[in-house]
């Protein structure tokens, strides 16, 4: 089936150079706004699931949140992926409803729980944040909303490859320094002291392109 | 179905025991030697292109491929068992080296009274004080019979670690390497336990203190304490693991042939003799004669492999376990620990309240756990969130800006404790779902008892006495155990199934791992380990395996 092309916006400068790197084409409007070409939402599941992440993990005096690390074209990517539909879960029938203690034993792909109850949070991206939070509030013990919030955590600190953390932005923001080569000097040195080094991604570090996983499976 | 070339031994399983008994059966003969490993094969060189937590700790690129194979599982026999649609509990392995490849490389010894704990039980508080339904058994092995396995077992990885212990058993020879180096948050973890008296050590490491050379002329380098064991394969050798200890070696043995790709379906017996084994390899059957069978592929694929060849009795399945490791507290400091640098045995242990390393008069359980600092690397996806309890946000900016400032200054106290067999949890063929073949998934039926919940509470108190006497701001404690899940990771240390035993009545195979009944049959891993001993089971799996190849009959 041919998809209409669905487009992330994103604030003027910033994207590219991480975007850019895929070798996707990359769009800018007349506004100098830049267009990121989604593989899984579309635009306005796009926008509604940018405004909730960007209220689970905000943009404030802490530092960068979901909007400046990319978790949006995160989960896009691992939506259009061998995750998105699946592939690492045993998916047999018969589906039954069993005891907490069993696991999730829903029918539903990752990729089918987010179209549905993305349906749910029609026009989130227009609301105030404050009335954002309230929509949220309203769901946030659903599975669903934890969902989005592992899925948000694992675009704020996956490595870069996988289209979150951008730039390693949420790795500087907590000093995690990336996959260093070695700690050998250092692990029983600076007790109690802050030992910080500037983070990188594996491919910075090892100076070639590291392909995901998303990348290699079918 | 093709037949094959016959072979004097079939080894199923290229993990640690089957690749150990291939290498010490080679050496002694020159038997024509198969190993079967159903994954494939692994090039530690490319290790270090998977330091990546979400493909290789999240989505398990190293382990066993769940949508092709999972267990069912469920807590007693009148639930109807599901299957695990996505591993949690525990994380099954796969490849050649399976879960050898990405352990954190702790290598505790069992306490010496493990093997009998039936009769030191009975001897000391009587047998009324076994737990109602339990169905403890001797190993019919003492600690002094296996301690020279394990010395060996211990010099074939270059365990680090520091002699001594008193709440260990005697050893006959040192470590071959030192203690690991100690992290920040692992002195304040000594430094609170000494003054309360107890007995902190260094966890025995498979993960080198310094470069080592094995007894085979193996050399691996130090570990660099880069924070990525568990789950992942080491990127410089410095973790002992199946592919950079015993490869090497197998692989200039021409008499022995690893074939990967190889799942095994069923063992061929003929008139109680094994006489092969049939497997699947790219879509295509065959057999494989041998003259002798060695099941060696992990706790649960033993024992269903036996289930689907009919090789099973009464005693196949049961006594399962696993183990005990929810007691524990995440602790809130002032000063930032640099959690990041670690290793996967980088923790100080106590255990003071392991086994019956105290008295257990006055308590009602029997057994314990020992408690311990993990550092194992703190890596961002899985360990950013944790906040102060007075913090009750768990998104937006609150939360955001709590688990920003206590990042590095959180870490866990954790614990691992013993897990009793009972007849109420065992395994069989699930009646309802398949594998990728058709085959029946094994059914695990299983859940935590009284004993396990009262070692959990009583751990429990310890380790907060011992976060009150660390330098910190606040600690939170897990919660109460309840009932046995299969979401969140406990080990990857299920044991039981195929159970060892003097007593061909009530066990499956003998000390040496021999089938009792099908004599040309060895099994061999922790499906033989009769209860759940706290101590994480790799070293006694190879001491184990040392011993099965020692008594090994010629004929």
């Amino acid at each position: 089936m041919v998809r209409r092309r669905h487009f992330l916006k994103l604030p003027p400068g910033g994207a590219l150079l991480v975007y850019s790197l895929d070798g996707e084409p990359l769009l800018q409007t007349p506004a100098g706004e830049v267009q990121v070409p989604l593989r899984f939402f579309t635009s306005d599941e796009a926008a509604i699931v940018e405004a909730a992440v960007s209220r689970i993990f905000p943009s404030d005096d802490t530092g960068p949140g979901a909007k400046e690390c990319g978790v949006t074209l995160y989960i896009d990517r691992q939506l259009a992926g061998p995750y998105g539909r699946d592939r690492y879960r045993y998916t047999k029938e018969p589906f039954e409803a069993g005891s907490a203690e069993q696991g999730y034993q829903g029918k539903s792909t990752p990729r089918e729980i987010y179209r549905t109850n993305l349906k749910s949070l029609a026009g989130l991206a227009s609301l105030s944040e404050a009335e954002q939070d309230n929509r949220l509030r309203a769901i946030e013990n659903t599975a669903f909303f934890r969902l989005l919030r592992q899925h948000t955590l694992e675009g704020m600190f996956c490595d870069p490859m996988h289209g979150g953390n951008r730039d390693c932005l949420g790795w500087q923001l907590i000093g995690f320094p990336g996959p260093y080569m070695s700690w050998a000097n250092d692990i029983d040195r600076h007790y109690g002291e802050t030992h910080r080094v500037k983070s990188q991604s594996i491919s910075q570090i090892l100076n070639r392109k590291v392909v995901p996983w998303e990348e290699l499976e079918p | 179905m093709t037949n094959l070339a016959a072979v004097d031994v079939v080894i199923i399983g290229g993990g640690w025991s089957g690749m150990l008994m291939a290498k010490e059966l080679a050496a002694k003969s020159s038997s024509r030697i198969v190993v079967l490993e159903r994954g494939k094969p692994r090039n530690p060189k490319e290790y270090i292109e998977g330091m990546d937590e979400l493909d290789y700790a999240l989505r398990y690129r190293m382990m066993q491929d769940v949508a092709k194979e999972t267990v069912t599982f469920r807590n007693e026999v009148k639930q109807k068992a599901l299957p695990i649609r996505q591993f949690g509990s525990f994380l099954p392995g796969d490849g050649v080296g399976g879960a050898g490849e990405h352990w954190n490389g702790m290598t505790p010894r069992f306490l010496p009274d493990v093997f009998e704990m039936h009769k030191t039980t009975v001897e000391k508080y009587g047998k009324k004080r076994l737990p109602a339904g339990s169905t403890v058994q001797d190993w019919g092995i003492t600690y002094k019979e296996i301690e020279p396995y394990y010395l060996k077992a211990e010099q074939l990885l270059g365990i680090s670690g520091l002699a001594g212990n008193p709440m260990t058993g005697p050893r006959s020879g040192p470590f071959p390497t030192p203690p690991l180096k100690q992290t920040y948050f692992g002195k304040l973890f000594t430094d609170a336990s000494l003054a309360l008296g107890y007995h902190p050590y260094p966890a025995p490491s498979a993960n080198l203190s310094q470069s080592y050379r094995n007894p085979d002329g193996v050399i691996r380098p130090a570990c660099q304490y880069c924070g990525f064991c568990e789950r992942f394969g080491c990127m410089v050798g410095a973790k002992a693991q199946p592919t950079n200890t015993l490869l090497p070696v197998l692989q200039k043995r021409s008499n022995v042939t690893i074939t990967t790709s190889a799942q095994v379906r069923r063992i061929v017996t003929k008139d109680g003799v094994a006489t092969g084994v049939v497997y699947v390899s790219n879509g295509k059957e065959f057999f494989q004669p041998a003259a002798r069978v060695v099941l060696a592929s992990w706790t649960l694929n033993n024992t269903r492999l036996l289930l689907l060849s009919g090789i099973g009795n009464a005693n196949t399945g049961r006594n399962l376990t696993h183990q005990v490791m929810g007691a524990g507290a995440t602790l809130f400091f002032d000063r930032p620990l640099n959690r990041y640098m670690g290793s996967g045995s980088s923790n100080m242990t106590v255990s003071d309240f392991d086994g019956d390393n105290f008295d257990h008069s006055q308590v009602d359980f029997i057994r314990g756990a020992y408690i311990s600092s993990p550092a194992y690397g703190a890596r961002p996806i899985a360990n950013f969130g944790a906040v102060p309890g007075d913090v009750k946000a768990t998104w937006g900016s609150e939360w955001k800006k709590a688990a920003v400032a206590a990042y590095d200054r959180t870490a866990r106290l954790g614990s691992s404790g013993e897990h009793i067999p009972y007849s109420s949890n065992f395994m069989d063929l699930d009646p309802t779902y398949t594998d990728i073949l058709g085959d029946p998934l094994l059914r695990l039926t299983l859940d935590w008892n009284e004993n396990e919940m009262k070692i959990h509470n009583f751990i429990s108190s310890k380790i907060e006495t011992i976060a009150k006497r660390m330098p910190v701001k606040s600690y939170t404690m897990s919660p109460a155990l309840k009932r046995y899940d299969v979401m969140s990771y406990k080990s990857t240390h299920l044991q039981g199934g195929t159970i060892m035993g003097s007593d061909p009545s009530s066990s499956v195979v003998d000390p040496r791992g021999r089938h009792w009944q099908v004599r040309n049959l060895w099994v061999l891993g922790a499906s033989t380990f009769p209860q759940n001993p706290s101590g994480n089971p790799t070293l006694t799996v190879l001491a184990q395996t040392l011993m099965a190849a020692s008594a090994w009959p010629d004929r």
